[in-house]
């Protein structure tokens, strides 16, 4: 697509958030009134920049570069075109260039480098930022180089347990077998991340790229993308994305006119947490209930309909192709200690500029919560800041000066996960933190193995009792034990990880779980 | 081969006013035999079309898939998404995940459910609301969120969600600003 003459280029974003925060309407909208008043626009619906407090953010295309406006409601719209927006002209919402705004000038955006820049679905333009760069340099090399470049590159599997990307491959690659897999999990479950979302409704080209430099690295010729259910907006996108790249010759039987061949489809999934667990989710691509499966075999050896198979995160994927374009050695130079590269954070919950920031490991939460994200949304002081989905570690306000990194967290009994942070305020009541975790496993335990399945409802009730006050000491002392059963027994991380959150509330915020002797004390 | 909508969180449809069609049933399943791992895609194709997957379907998909109907109902029963019965006229689900108890999801639950007199996992006697609950609809930065008649709406609270249910069931999208 070619602008022509003046017409003005008007971006709009297709991402969720945007979207729930009126988008739609405010394209609509725009659509209107440029109509009423003769003014030739085009619109595109990019994805989002990351800047999530602002949105939905318009933005327009001028001679100096592209101007932002945000966030904007339906009702601003009749006022923008009288401030005359198209040429970028002040207006209380205007926000000046996106890329100037310190929240995206201090990023160092590896993998959202395009995200919200470009039109989504189109292929020319993607490959005018830079994409398939990394495809290309795939074709040229022997599937063990591609897996050497990513097993030096140090890429750590970004859906929460960070088991190296390069060894799973090559597994997988080495493996004997007339037909293998690329799965990619975008069952992105854990509250307070959203990146594989942004990234399948922003940027879903990046995806396909990576998954296919997958798919040529181990020699499998079919993928599937699993996406929850609750994101109707990325499989649409992604559906549109694959037919696009398949029309331009970069899937299907000769990528690229290379003769290599690889056949991606999209599975949706059903409402269900455990199928982001990698087992659970093969199940259910076999159109099975999502019940774990013991390990071993491992995916990498007998994975879906028992083949070979790499089961990866969107942005475990979605960091393979500048590793291949720029090197192993230039991704690894990103981060610090055993944590290699960049990592979208996901900031949300209470907090003044949620949104997402990449940067290399080693940042540290305070500066992601306070630099970034401007501290809480209601301006009360922070209590708590979730890191890791639902399964992940409360920590207090005092240990924000963790860094972001594998290891770091570990040693704090934490985990960086999925690279959520969920900011609470102090009006948090821990206590009804630490059931809600317990509840939450009770209610998506997939039942196969007992201490998840039973452990998660004693949880919610021995909770409840020291809550209420009851035998305090003696609870306390029975929830350990419980939690030491599950952590030891269950056969995958749901159960094993329910008891972190829990635990750390108590470690960390012991009077939330003491109310009734403190009334009675005063 | 079309590939399914996301359902599941819909309300009634139009066409699931004319109720369950056993040979229309037929054909969708039918249309999806040629997928790898088919029975997902087919119950996801069911329920677009008819707001629910009727027992009656039963035996269908597992003829079709070559399985026993025990395990086509696991499947079923097993998932949140899936319902066996026709839905109520809008759905409403409130995100209950933490990003959204941060900021305020917990009140907003409880206005609910004193709004519409019922529990969460229920519907209205009349048939004209039913609340869900919904883990994370990924619009964690704009809490709390919620998804109505399956459009996802964000930094929500009491006054403009009641907004929203009231233009939905006056069957308008244009949403209060």
């Amino acid at each position: 697509m070619t602008a022509q003459g003046a017409q003005v280029r008007v971006y709009i974003p297709c991402d969720t958030t945007a979207v729930a925060c009126g988008a739609d309407k405010v394209a609509r909208a725009i659509e209107r009134i440029a109509r009423e008043r003769q003014r030739e626009i085009e619109i595109v619906r990019n994805g989002s920049r990351g800047m999530l407090w602002l949105e939905p953010m318009v933005e327009v295309t001028t001679p100096e570069g592209r101007v932002a406006y945000g966030p904007v409601s339906p009702g601003d719209v009749a006022g923008l075109f009288e401030a005359d927006f198209l040429n970028g002209r002040p207006h209380a919402l205007r926000i000046g260039k996106p890329e100037e705004h310190p929240y995206l000038k201090n990023q160092e955006r590896l993998m959202f480098a395009r995200c919200g820049i470009t039109d989504p679905l189109s292929v020319p333009e993607y490959r005018s930022h830079g994409g398939f760069r990394g495809l290309n340099k795939a074709l040229g090399l022997a599937p063990a180089q591609i897996v050497a470049e990513v097993t030096e590159s140090g890429l750590r599997g970004r859906g929460g347990a960070g088991f190296p990307t390069g060894i799973k491959w090559k597994t997988v690659s080495e493996a004997q077998a007339d037909q293998k897999y690329v799965v990619c999990n975008a069952d992105e479950g854990d509250s307070g991340t959203f990146a594989d979302r942004m990234i399948m409704e922003g940027d879903p080209l990046l995806l396909i790229e990576g998954m296919t430099i997958a798919a040529l690295a181990v020699g499998a010729t079919k993928g599937f993308i699993y996406i929850r259910s609750e994101y109707p907006i990325a499989f649409r996108q992604m559906n549109r994305a694959i037919e696009a790249a398949r029309d331009a010759g970069y899937l299907g039987s000769n990528i690229a006119g290379s003769g290599k061949s690889f056949m991606l489809e999209t599975r949706l999934g059903a409402g269900a947490y455990i199928c982001g667990e990698e087992t659970s989710l093969l199940e259910s691509l076999e159109g099975k209930r999502g019940v774990i499966r013991p390990k071993p075999p491992l995916p990498a050896l007998k994975g879906l309909f028992g083949k070979p198979t790499v089961v990866n995160n969107v942005l475990s994927f979605t960091s393979v192709p500048v590793i291949l374009d720029d090197g192993a050695a230039f991704y690894k130079n990103y981060g610090m200690g055993r944590s290699r590269g960049t990592q979208p954070f996901q900031l949300a919950g209470n907090i003044k500029q949620g949104g997402l920031v990449e940067k290399a490991f080693g940042i540290t939460l305070k500066e992601l919560v306070h630099d970034f994200g401007g501290g809480t949304l209601s301006g009360r002081p922070v209590r708590a800041v979730q890191v890791g989905g639902p399964l992940g570690a409360y920590l207090p306000a005092g240990e924000l000066d963790t860094p972001m990194d594998y290891e770091a967290f570990a040693a704090k009994k934490a985990m960086l996960g999925h690279g959520g942070l969920v900011v609470f305020d102090d009006t948090v009541d821990m206590a009804e933190q630490a059931r809600f975790a317990m509840e939450f496993c009770a209610a998506e335990s997939c039942g196969k193995c007992t201490p998840c399945r039973i452990g998660s409802t004693r949880g919610v009730e021995v909770i409840d009792r020291i809550i209420a006050g009851e035998k305090r000491e003696k609870n306390l002392r029975l929830l350990d034990d419980l939690c030491e059963t599950m952590v030891d027994g269950s056969l995958c991380a749901l159960g094993g990880l329910t008891p972190f959150p829990g635990q750390s509330a108590i470690r960390h915020f012991p009077e939330d779980f003491d109310k009734p002797s403190r009334k009675a004390a005063e | 081969m079309s590939t399914p909508s996301p359902g599941g969180h819909s309300g009634g449809k139009p066409g699931a006013e004319s109720g369950w069609d056993s040979a229309e049933a037929r054909r969708i399943i039918e249309s999806y035999r040629g997928l790898d791992g088919a029975l997902i895609p087919m119950l996801h194709a069911l329920q677009d079309r008819f707001g629910y997957v009727d027992d009656a379907a039963v035996p269908d998909l597992a003829a079709a898939l070559n399985l026993s109907r025990a395990e086509v109902h696991g499947v079923i029963t097993f998932y949140h998404d899936f319902r066996r019965t026709p839905p109520a006229r809008h759905a409403l689900h409130l995100c209950r995940a933490e990003a959204c108890q941060a900021s305020g999801a917990r009140a907003l639950e409880a206005h609910v459910k004193r709004k519409l007199g019922i529990d969460v996992h229920h519907e209205t006697p009349d048939g004209r609301w039913s609340l869900g609950a919904i883990y994370c609809l990924g619009n964690c930065a704009a809490g709390p969120s919620a998804l109505i008649d399956g459009e996802t709406y964000g930094r929500l609270n009491p006054e403009k969600l009641d907004a929203l249910m009231r233009e939905a069931e006056a069957g308008r999208k244009e949403a209060a600003e």
